[in-house]
């Protein structure tokens, strides 16, 4: 899990840019599926075929990133935000393009800090002027944070573990699968920090009996929290109630809870007030999917030192893996009353 | 000149009737007409061949709506669409089907204290008046839910530009109208949508039920090239050529779709920028949506000062826009759509 | 059909979005009678289907939306000394829930309180303070331990009140958004009772409309309808609050005009509110409405839309005040336009 994890964590892969991710997934997962294959949004599906219920399970590939808009004539960079980008956690931050370019974000002068914005920072990759700068990026041209992997003990500190932890944890079920009567597609979805965009169409496309979503959430063990969460690092992954974009079906999470009881798999339950998951846009494809997510407790969101705790994942992949592999009985499941 | 009289006529989001009356005449025996529920137009061209690609241009426009009457005659107006109140005081407006005259006046200077000029007059202390002398003679001239919509007078202006209203999006219509007057060897599915200015509402319906194989969106996008803002602000330059959208707030540009659109217009040598604001949205978030994904585009005509009654245009862009979209529609039909996401 | 018994009832019954299987139930027993067909679909929005008289090919679908959901409170986590911390589930001000009693539905169903420091304590510029939700709790006046065994995260929550009769029809009852709707839904199934109509109906209890319209938008794509109408509350009139954002209590169902609304099924409810001198008001939105509708009108590929709502005072707080009077008669309305809906009448919806 470790050296997935490095690898998935360290390799470049902005929304709308992700095909380096992609490749490296589609490396990774195809030994143990029966196809492989994208689309034009650039999500990736694995499917491991079988008769019974279709379910998809998605984990974004995509992380956070700034995009040039503009080359001085200095050969400074103008740029802007995708995703959930805090100019605060931006300022002196090393970021790098997907063609290996890197540079450093710097800020005008500010009476007031509490005005940074992005239109008073900058992005300098060393150039001494317009023609140097072009040489190397475009307008249009991603990057994202910089950052190592590095390992202290059980807790994993670097980049986009959002959600790169996600996709470590739904490759790893996906290698330890045995055998299954449901179908079960894997998608490693693209530009869900955007909007959930990849998660709309693949499940549409797909339109499953069932969904989840594997992804980050917050915490609220770190001193004077911004928001009371009864989820904790350590304590293993969260079974999700409810974000802002889904409320996770309740015969689903019944399921999932059973299931973590029955196998001993540590779990917490989670609700998280603002942000969304894939979940959201599945639950609400064509005529309604029941839809959950499996957190992973992640602190310091959507900053180049997101942590998390192995053994969360390890047991997220456990809890997975069950849930996975018992026969889903949709009509047992989701009874449908009538008359 | 078609522009000038689709930019003329009124069309306020959910009220585009007129601008769907134009184009339909414009456009009948071009393609098989029809209209959806929501006012969508259609015009399909070569149906059954490959591949299949969209055209979309928005047809409505920012305006008002009546919300009530005062009792000393005067209306009361809520926004449809995106519109800064500040650009709203002064103007002439047309209220309903009958397009009954009315003015948005404001305190005379004079009335007012020091304090209250510096500030921006709001919505609540803006009304239509009809010269009506009483709400009964008001409801007679105007009904609840009427739209009002800013006073057209469409003119030239400077060096070969345009001033008027609605350019956004009556520009990316006119483009539409004159490529399905042509004859280019793929399926061609030309729509005009509506409410796109208060959130997308026609595109996405009109994509679900076409479902093309490419859709490219005609649009008109901001040029802030005036006083007040830094060059990296610009968004676009008037006389730059069309714009380019790398990302808007609904929709990131597939690189391969943005390589297509660099060299297809470097190889006909249309000059073109790069829109450089990431915010606001446009019908290709929703288009890009539908179904299981849609390969899609964004170009844009700069225009500055849009969302006001006053919006100046340059006919060269106007014109390269109109080249470009012609030059990208061939190169689809001779080399096919580019390629995405093969791992 | 004891419209102020039904709403009495159903108002009562516990449904916070996305959990809405009890007032299901309630909706279930008073409506299956009309029905010939009832199911649920995957996220538990109920539908009734009633056959249309029309010829096969004559039968136009109708749906008719009314949301069974309504606000509440999330438990969170659980304080130090067995107080549960709570979120909002849809919009709530958390000014209008101090100092009210609740039901928490735990593993046992619990009374509570959300109570407030006495302003012996509290110094003037803290009263002029609105109360956050991140600061408020719930006491249940039981020991920590309790608390633990009985309360987790995800449990839910509701104010405590009982349907209050007012002065003539006005009745004030907590989720009368939109279990009025409900009421208007039943009402006009009732009246179809005694009219002809060519129309299939698909009317449906909808859920998580308050997070977001959502069963609305999976509920459309299923039943696919011709005309799509939902029915709602709008913001009855008081003061503060200028005349032409609201609605009188007493003076029928509103009507709906904007673009969100197709102009011919506004025009077709009018024309009928005025042939049968139904008392009606109209009201405007400039943009999205803040209901059903908007899910509706952008399924698949368009579906036309209209709106009628019952007035509505104080909506969002457990006081809610609605004029049953206008209930009956938008029920009314609602089975005299479906009474008039015919295949040619659908086929002009594509003409403007």
């Amino acid at each position: 899990m470790r050296e997935l994890l490095k690898k998935l964590s360290e390799a470049y892969g902005p929304s709308g840019r992700e095909q380096q991710m992609g490749q490296l997934i589609s490396d990774e997962v195809r030994p143990y599926v029966d196809e492989v294959f994208t689309d034009a949004m650039g999500n990736l599906y694995a499917v491991k075929r079988g008769r019974g219920a279709k379910v998809m399970v998605a984990a974004h590939m995509d992380e956070i990133g700034i995009i040039i808009t503009y080359i001085e004539e200095k050969g400074f960079l103008r740029f802007s935000n995708i995703g959930g980008v805090s100019p605060y956690v931006l300022l002196g931050q090393k970021v790098v393009f997907g063609n290996g370019t890197v540079g450093t974000v710097g800020m005008e002068k500010l009476e007031d800090i509490k005005k940074l914005a992005f239109d008073k920072m900058y992005l300098d990759i060393g150039a001494a002027n317009r023609e140097e700068a072009a040489a190397k990026v475009r307008i249009g041209d991603i990057a994202t944070y910089l950052q190592e992997l590095t390992f202290n003990g059980n807790r994993a500190i670097g980049k986009a573990m959002d959600n790169r932890a996600g996709c470590a944890v739904l490759l790893q079920t996906i290698k330890e699968l045995g055998q299954t009567e449901n179908e079960v597609y894997a998608v490693f979805t693209a530009q869900e920090e955007v909007g959930l965009r990849g998660s709309r169409t693949s499940s549409y496309r797909l339109n499953p009996d069932l969904g989840l979503a594997v992804d980050v959430t917050l915490v609220g063990d770190t001193p004077e929290p911004a928001v009371a969460m009864d989820v904790y690092l350590g304590k293993g992954p969260a079974v999700k109630i409810k974000d802002a974009s889904v409320i996770c079906h309740p015969r689903l999470k019944e399921l999932l809870l059973d299931l973590a009881g029955k196998e001993n798999i540590p779990c917490q339950l989670e609700v998280l007030l603002t942000g969304g998951t894939d979940a959201g846009a599945i639950h609400l494809t064509k005529e309604g999917i029941p839809s959950g997510v499996i957190s992973i407790p992640c602190r310091y969101v959507h900053t180049p030192g997101e942590m998390v705790d192995l053994t969360d994942m390890e047991n997220a992949v456990r809890l997975l893996n069950a849930f996975l592999s018992m026969p889903l009985k949709m009509q047992e499941i989701f009874p449908c009353y009538l008359t | 000149m078609l522009l000038k009289r689709l930019s003329e006529a009124y069309g306020v989001s959910g009220d585009e009737g007129e601008v769907r009356d134009i184009l339909s005449e414009e456009l009948v025996g071009h393609g098989e007409l029809r209209t959806d529920t929501i006012g969508n137009l259609f015009v399909h061209k070569n149906t059954g061949r490959q591949p299949r690609v969209m055209l979309a241009a928005h047809m409505d426009e920012v305006g008002l709506i009546v919300v009530g009457h005062e009792k000393s005659g005067l209306l009361r107006v809520h926004k449809v669409g995106s519109i800064d109140d500040r650009v709203l005081v002064s103007k002439p407006v047309v209220v309903g089907k009958n397009r009954v005259p009315g003015v948005i006046g404001a305190k005379p200077i004079h009335l007012q204290k020091p304090e209250e000029r510096k500030k921006a007059i709001n919505i609540e202390n803006l009304f239509v008046d009809l010269g009506a002398r009483s709400q009964d003679e008001a409801e007679k001239l105007a009904k609840i839910g009427d739209y009002v919509a800013f006073k057209a007078g469409t003119r030239e202006i400077g060096e070969n530009c345009l001033v008027g209203k609605a350019f956004d999006n009556r520009a990316g219509c006119a483009i539409l109208a004159e490529v399905l007057k042509e004859d280019y060897a793929l399926d061609l599915t030309g729509v005009f949508t509506v409410q796109e200015e208060i959130g997308l509402r026609g595109s996405g319906v009109a994509a679900y039920s076409v479902y093309p194989d490419f859709a490219l969106v005609i649009e008109t996008t901001s040029a802030s090239d005036v006083p007040g803002t830094k060059e990296a602000g610009h968004v676009t330059k008037l006389g730059a050529g069309p714009a380019l959208t790398l990302m808007d707030s609904s929709f990131i540009a597939p690189q391969q779709v943005v390589d297509l659109l660099v060299q297809t217009a470097e190889k006909h040598a249309i000059p073109y920028q790069f829109r450089r604001l990431t915010t606001a949205a446009t019908d290709a978030g929703k288009i890009s949506q539908t179904h299981a994904g849609i390969l899609t585009a964004v170009v844009s005509v700069p225009c500055r000062y849009i969302h006001s009654p006053a919006s100046i245009l340059s006919l060269s862009d106007w014109q390269n826009t109109l080249r470009l979209v012609r030059a990208i529609l061939n190169s689809i039909a001779e080399g096919g759509l580019p390629v995405c996401g093969n791992y | 059909m004891e419209v102020k018994r039904f709403l009495r009832d159903i108002c009562q019954a516990p449904g916070i979005s996305g959990y809405e299987h009890h007032v299901a139930q309630v909706v279930k027993a008073a409506f299956c009678r009309y029905a010939n067909e009832v199911r649920q679909d995957r996220l538990g929005n109920v539908v009734f289907y009633k056959k249309g008289a029309g010829e096969d090919g004559q039968r136009p679908r109708l749906l008719l939306a009314a949301h069974m959901d309504e606000i509440g409170l999330m438990v969170t986590k659980i304080e130090e000394g067995g107080f549960p911390r709570f979120a909002a589930v849809g919009g709530i001000d958390p000014r209008t829930i101090v100092a009210q009693e609740v039901i928490l539905y735990g593993r046992e169903t619990l009374a509570g309180v959300i109570g407030v420091k006495p302003p012996h304590l509290t110094d003037e510029e803290e009263r002029g303070k609105g109360h956050k939700i991140e600061d408020l709790y719930l006491d249940l006046a039981l020991p920590e331990e309790q608390v633990r065994k009985l309360v987790t995260p995800g449990d839910l929550a509701v104010i405590r009140r009982e349907a209050l009769q007012l002065a003539g029809g006005a009745m004030s009852a907590k989720a009368l958004d939109d279990r009025a709707g409900i009421a208007v839904l039943l009402c006009c199934l009732d009246e179809l009772e005694r009219l002809h109509h060519a129309a299939d109906i698909y009317a449906v209890a909808t859920v998580q409309e308050e997070v977001g319209v959502r069963g609305a938008a999976v509920a459309t794509y299923g039943v696919v309808p011709d005309v799509g109408i939902a029915v709602d509350v709008t913001h009855g009139e008081m003061p503060g609050v200028p005349e032409h954002d609201t609605s009188a209590i007493g003076k029928g169902p509103v009507i709906t005009l904007g673009p969100n609304i197709h102009p011919k099924i506004s025009a077709e409810l009018i024309r009928l509110a005025k042939e049968y001198r139904l008392p009606y008001q109209l009201d405007t939105a400039p943009g999205v409405t803040g209901t059903d509708a908007r899910a509706i009108q952008v399924t698949r590929g368009g579906i036309p839309t209209g709106l009628v709502s019952v007035p509505l005072r104080y909506m969002h707080t457990s006081v809610e005040l609605a004029e049953t009077e206008d209930i009956k008669l938008a029920g009314r309305l609602l089975a005299l336009f479906i009474a008039a809906l015919d295949t040619a009448y659908v086929e002009g919806l594509t003409c403007f």
